[in-house]
Formats: C-alpha cells, sequence, structure tokens
C-alpha cells in the first residue's frame, strides 16, 4: 500500500486549491450540484420573491437550509427581487435562482413576473418614474 | 392610479405587503468611465455576482487570459436600487465591461426600460460596443459624457459626430459623481424610452 498521497498523478490543473479551484463548485454545494431547477422558467433579475402566508410558520426555520430560511426571512418583511437577494445572500444568482425554485416547489414563495420584455410599461408608469427620479 | 395591477396584487395575498412594480435601467460604458460612481451616486450600490460563465457560452473564450487573471469565473456586476415609491422601484444595473461578457448582457437587456453608455471623451472607442448593441437591440439608450476633470471638454456636436450616432439618440454632459446630474441622465432615458415608445405607436397607427 503505497501512501496514495504519493501517487497522486501530476493533474492537468496543477493548482486546484482555494481560489484556485474556481469559485463555480463551491457555491453549488448549498444547491446539492444542481445549476437550474426543473420546471421552473429562468427568473429574471428583477422578478420579485413574495412570501406566502404559509411561510410565516416558525417551522420552516428549524427544517430549511440556512439559505434557504434566510431567503424566506428576508422576502416575509417585504418581497425581494432576485438580484436583491443574491446580494443579500452575497451568492451568485445562479445559485439564488435554484433555491428559489426550491421555495416555489414547497409553495412558501411565488415569483411574479416583471414586465414583459419587448413592451415598454404604461406611458403613466413611465411619468411617475421620471417624477420619482426628480423628487430623490 | 392606472397601474393594472390590482388584479395581480389581489386578494389572494391580502396579507403581503405591496407588491412593487419593478423596472430596471443598465448603465453601460468602458472600463473605468465611471459607471460605479454614477450608480452609487443616486443609489446605495451593492456588487451582485454571477458565476455562470463557465457553464454557459464563456467556455473557449475564457482563455484568452483573462482581463483578471484570478477569478475569471466571477462576474460582478454594480447593482443599486433606487425606491421611487413604495409600489414603485428602479434597478440600476451597471454591465460588465468586457465583451467577453454579453451573455450577461442579453439577460440584462431583456425587459430594461433603457441604457445609459457613459462615455469619456478621452477614450471614446470604449463605448463603440455598447452602442452597437443597444442600436441592434433598440434599446433606448442615451449617451452621457462623463465630464472627468482635466479632460477637454468637447461640444455635444462633436461627440455625436465622433460616435455617429442617430440623430434621435439623446447626448448630455454629467458628472457621474453628482447626484443631480446623475438624476437629470436617468430622467434623459426614460424621456427618450417615452418618447421612441410614443413614436412607435404613431408609426403602427398610420400604417394601418
Amino acid at each position: 500500500m503505497s501512501d496514495s498521497g504519493q501517487d497522486r498523478p501530476t493533474p492537468a490543473h496543477p493548482h486546484w486549491f482555494d481560489d484556485e479551484a474556481g469559485p463555480v463548485v463551491r457555491p453549488y454545494a448549498m444547491t446539492r450540484g444542481r445549476t437550474s431547477h426543473p420546471g421552473q422558467h429562468r427568473l429574471d433579475l428583477i422578478a420579485l420573491v413574495v412570501a406566502e402566508t404559509a411561510a410565516d410558520d416558525p417551522v420552516w426555520d428549524m427544517t430549511l437550509s440556512p439559505e434557504h430560511a434566510h431567503i424566506l426571512g428576508l422576502c416575509r418583511g417585504r418581497p425581494q427581487s432576485v438580484a436583491e437577494l443574491a446580494v443579500e445572500l452575497d451568492l451568485a444568482i445562479g445559485v439564488v435562482r435554484v433555491l428559489i425554485g426550491d421555495l416555489v416547489d414547497e409553495e412558501l414563495v411565488h415569483v411574479t413576473r416583471p414586465v414583459p420584455p419587448a413592451e415598454l410599461p404604461d406611458e403613466s408608469i413611465l411619468r411617475e418614474v421620471i417624477d420619482g427620479l426628480r423628487a430623490l | 392610479m392606472a397601474f393594472g395591477r390590482s388584479s395581480r396584487t389581489g386578494a389572494m395575498h391580502a396579507v403581503s405587503p405591496v407588491e412593487p412594480l419593478t423596472l430596471k435601467i443598465l448603465v453601460a460604458g468602458g472600463f473605468g468611465v465611471g459607471k460605479t460612481t454614477l450608480v452609487s451616486a443616486v443609489s446605495e450600490i451593492r456588487p451582485l455576482r454571477t458565476e455562470e460563465l463557465l457553464s454557459e457560452p464563456g467556455i473557449g473564450i475564457d482563455d484568452t487570459g483573462g482581463v483578471e487573471g484570478k477569478n475569471t469565473t466571477t462576474v460582478a456586476m454594480d447593482f443599486g436600487r433606487i425606491t421611487l415609491r413604495e409600489d414603485l422601484v428602479l434597478y440600476l444595473f451597471g454591465t460588465p465591461g468586457q465583451d467577453r461578457f454579453w451573455f450577461l448582457w442579453d439577460e440584462l437587456s431583456q425587459g430594461s426600460l433603457g441604457a445609459v453608455v457613459l462615455a469619456d471623451t478621452r477614450r471614446l472607442a470604449d463605448c463603440f460596443a455598447a452602442i452597437d448593441y443597444f442600436e441592434r437591440r433598440q434599446l433606448p439608450f442615451v449617451v452621457a459624457v462623463n465630464c472627468f476633470d482635466g479632460a477637454d471638454h468637447h461640444p455635444v456636436v462633436t461627440v455625436r459626430e465622433a460616435l455617429d450616432l442617430d440623430p434621435e439618440v439623446p447626448v448630455l454632459l454629467c458628472d457621474a459623481r453628482d447626484r443631480e446630474s446623475v438624476k437629470d441622465v436617468l430622467v434623459g432615458v426614460v424621456e427618450h424610452a417615452m418618447s421612441l415608445a410614443r413614436a412607435r405607436r404613431q408609426s403602427l397607427t398610420a400604417g394601418t
């Protein structure tokens, strides 16, 4: 029995430690390796995640993974966009999309669709935006 | 308020707080032109991470000897939130500057109100790619010339000519550090989007 550490072949990638291993690997451990969510449209960055009333049950905080519980906790306060959740959890968007998909499956949150692409919102809304910006 | 959203926020979710309408504006331009400064002048700014490069079209392109040798698989974007009203939220996304992140732009530009192309007159060519992109996508955009200290101030006409812009594209002078100035730029984007939409509607009705 030789020491298994010794006969490790020279890897094609000599450095697979820390940053060199790439940030791709570790974040997706949280999603158990899933990079997309079945049956889930790619969630828009500004789609809003809204907590359902079922989410208020404190039991979820104990049964869900910390990341799922974190998302749910944030959404209970007020609806959060997908991008905001990614920023808040300090996770990559792809990871957060999968986690949100899980919560949708559990019927703990629903996701609103933003204004459909290629369709500008109403002129009255655009005026509201202009007024809002001026008033900042 | 004729938002037509009461059906969406209907009684089923009466417990939930208001579901605001969310909109986005993109901020594009070359590296170091002041995109981060511009976003932070009007909103709290946070970095938004995406790592999709390796799993998506980044493969093969990514070998070109990265811009930053480390973490070539992570792209960070500037991300700002402006709460205009309780029920109306505008998000700003600073698009990653390098060309190899085009696939991210596709997602970002989808459903966006419009874009700011931030330009530095000392390096105008840096924003050609962004202008081309938005022209092809027919996404409303304004060119905002960031008036850096020490940079020569060129008249708008000269910039417009140098960029070969369509006559309807607004060119604004701005100071990306100045909140009022940035507000004007954003208002400019929305106004431009509005007038383009109006023109499009008119041409549609004229056509029938």
